[in-house]
């Protein structure tokens, strides 16, 4: 067979297995249906220079084979050419580069009626914790983490104390509300990731990391670690579950918030140990 | 060097005389006159150590550095086909634990990165064509470029003693991400990755005199006539990669060492303050992120010192079998040395 021919059945192949693939994206459930254009328009981009290239190869290929009474042409530069190929290199570049750099903008910058929430990653997995009445979380610190504090809350913060805390890799997530992910970690680098809302971020210890979305669709979704964090990597997921506003403050009211543990603690501890622990935290 | 230089001037001499005392004042372009250089004593091995093992010559450096690095790349390969194994064939192989598998993707994408590619076109492949193909006698300074090797040699065999350690090789992630990588909740933390970060820092010692040695013979060692824009493709790609080498891999090298006193000494340079089985660990006020910026200031160029040579070869190829002369050679150029200034704008 001609190579040209094999050559031509390539590029193909690639386009009807691009097409065709079984292997493709899940089905959004966020706002951020801009990150998918800019991927498909990285297909095109990326794409259409693969085939004109490669069809440019089989053209040249069955033009200038091998025969013995031709000989090639001296033709060392061109300078209409080269500015040619020069710019339209450098718009396919600018077509990949731009988009991206504007959903970056919206990506940082975060609506005001998000509502936060503090994702606490460790190895190997997550717990939640929302604002309280006050609509405000609470500062902490990895080093005021206990079995009484599991969030490492600042007992001086007033903010703190009515803090929601979901001890449990499942969370609960009010449809069309914006979501303000606030990631931390208290040992190495974790990144929380739900495919279905197109978004993420590394969590580092030692600094605060945030984005932010809004679930628009109902239903269950499944949380992946996205930074390789140790030997249970594979194993560190979550579940977050979308639902609409009544069943959400259904849910949002069962919660334990830190005063209720801490007078849970109280009451389970004979004496004032556990107390006096938490006071002596409170005066460093 | 020295010898090279008065060989030139001998040279001068013995041409004014030639053509009739009205030799050009300036070097000319076009034509380039008839060399008649003197024999220079070049090194010679005599015995079979000084030939094949500890040699000087460039050639033989270059074999050297080609059959070290296609080992290791051997290795590297047999590692990837167990990952597949793992993957295609879940559980079927019981050594294939989740430690284990974190291991072999680690050392599969150090090797092939740095210790085969790096290796194989700068080592190899610079070692054996730049002399040939600038038309320098050797490189510039044989005994460094000797020591090169063996330095590089040795890197390769502290990453593979690391194999046998207790604990294992490092199963950090090829990107050796603080603070995971030194903690006990990753494989290989305890010895594993102290010797991944000796043999780098080996690796970037070793590298740094073969780089020196590319680029002072390209710049200085030249043939007569051999301008910097006659110079075939390949050079032009082993030049930058060689300039992108020299200015990245330090990052790299800095960052092992500061990694490994994180580990034995306690210092806190990548660390902060960290929780580990619920109890605080020692460390504190260390950035993650530091170490991301210098492992990326290295790795983003390193995707380019890897693909420039393969440039430059694919170029050289293309046109010697097409049997036409490279289209827009100087464009070219300037595309290779481009692709190298850009890159550091990509960190």
């Amino acid at each position: 067979m001609h190579p040209g021919i094999i050559f031509f059945l390539v590029i193909l192949g690639s386009i009807l297995f691009h097409i065709f693939t079984p292997w493709y994206w899940t089905d959004i459930a966020s706002n951020w249906g801009g990150m998918d254009d800019t991927i498909t328009l990285t297909f095109w981009v990326g794409g259409g220079v693969f085939v004109a290239v490669c069809l440019f190869m089989v053209y040249c290929v069955f033009k200038f084979s091998y025969k013995e009474d031709r000989k090639a042409e001296y033709k060392p530069e061109d300078k209409r050419l080269e500015k040619i190929l020069t710019w339209a290199t450098t718009l396919g570049v600018i077509a990949l580069l731009a988009p991206g750099l504007i959903i970056w903008n919206q990506y940082v910058t975060v609506p005001k009626n998000a509502l936060e929430i503090d994702v606490m990653a460790w190895q190997w997995g997550w717990q939640y914790r929302l604002p309280g009445k006050d609509g405000k979380l609470g500062t902490t610190q990895v080093i005021n983490i206990n079995d009484e504090n599991p969030f490492g809350i600042n007992l001086d913060d007033p903010y703190g104390k009515d803090d929601v805390m979901i001890q449990s890799d499942a969370i609960n997530l009010k449809n069309n509300r914006p979501v303000k992910i606030l990631l931390r970690s208290v040992d190495v680098l974790h990144n929380w990731y739900v495919p279905q809302f197109r978004a993420k971020m590394d969590a580092v210890p030692g600094v605060v990391t945030f984005y932010w979305f809004e679930p628009n669709k109902t239903g269950e979704y499944e949380v992946l670690c996205a930074e390789y964090c140790g030997v249970g990597h594979y194993a560190m997921r979550g579940t977050v579950l979308v639902q609409d506003e009544q069943e959400y403050e259904t849910w949002l009211g069962e919660q334990e918030t830190f005063l209720d543990l801490i007078a849970k603690q109280q009451n389970l501890v004979i004496g004032d140990t556990k107390l006096a622990k938490n006071n002596n935290l409170n005066k460093e | 060097m020295s010898d090279e230089y008065d060989n030139n001037k001998t040279y001068q001499a013995q041409s004014s005389e030639t053509m009739g005392g009205s030799a050009p004042t300036s070097p000319d372009m076009d034509y380039v006159r008839p060399a008649e250089i003197p024999d220079q004593e070049l090194y010679h091995g005599h015995s079979f150590i000084t030939k094949w093992v500890f040699c000087q010559d460039a050639k033989v450096i270059g074999v050297q550095y080609f059959l070290t690095a296609v080992f290791t790349g051997i290795v590297g390969l047999i590692l990837s086909w167990l990952m597949r194994l793992q993957l295609g064939f879940p559980g079927a192989a019981g050594f294939m634990t989740a430690e284990h598998y974190y291991q072999f993707v680690t050392m599969h994408g150090m090797i092939m990165v740095v210790y085969f590619l790096t290796a194989l076109f700068l080592g190899g492949f610079g070692n054996y064509l730049i002399p040939l193909m600038v038309g320098a006698r050797d490189m510039v300074f044989p005994y460094v470029n000797m020591i090169s090797f063996w330095m590089f040699f040795i890197a390769v065999a502290v990453l593979m003693a690391s194999f046998f350690v207790p604990g294992g090789p490092t199963g950090a992630g090829w990107t050796l991400y603080p603070p995971q990588t030194i903690l006990p909740g990753t494989p290989g933390a305890g010895m594993g990755i102290l010797l991944m970060l000796v043999s780098l820092s080996l690796f970037v010692i070793g590298f740094t005199m073969g780089g020196l040695n590319y680029l002072i013979t390209i710049l200085q060692a030249r043939t007569r006539g051999m301008t910097l824009m006659r110079m075939p493709l390949t050079v032009w790609g082993i030049f930058t990669a060689t300039v992108l080498a020299m200015l990245a891999f330090p990052a790299l090298l800095v960052s092992a060492i500061m990694m490994t006193l994180d580990k034995i000494l306690g210092t806190s340079f990548f660390m902060p303050t960290i929780l580990q089985a619920g109890e605080v660990l020692e460390y504190g006020g260390g950035s993650p992120i530091l170490f991301q910026h210098l492992f990326w200031f290295f790795g983003h160029p390193e995707v380019y010192i890897v693909a420039l040579p393969a440039f430059g070869i694919v170029s050289d190829l293309i046109s010697v079998h097409s049997r036409k002369n490279i289209f827009g050679y100087r464009m070219m150029v300037w595309a290779i040395v481009g692709i190298g200034a850009l890159e550091f704008l990509e960190y």
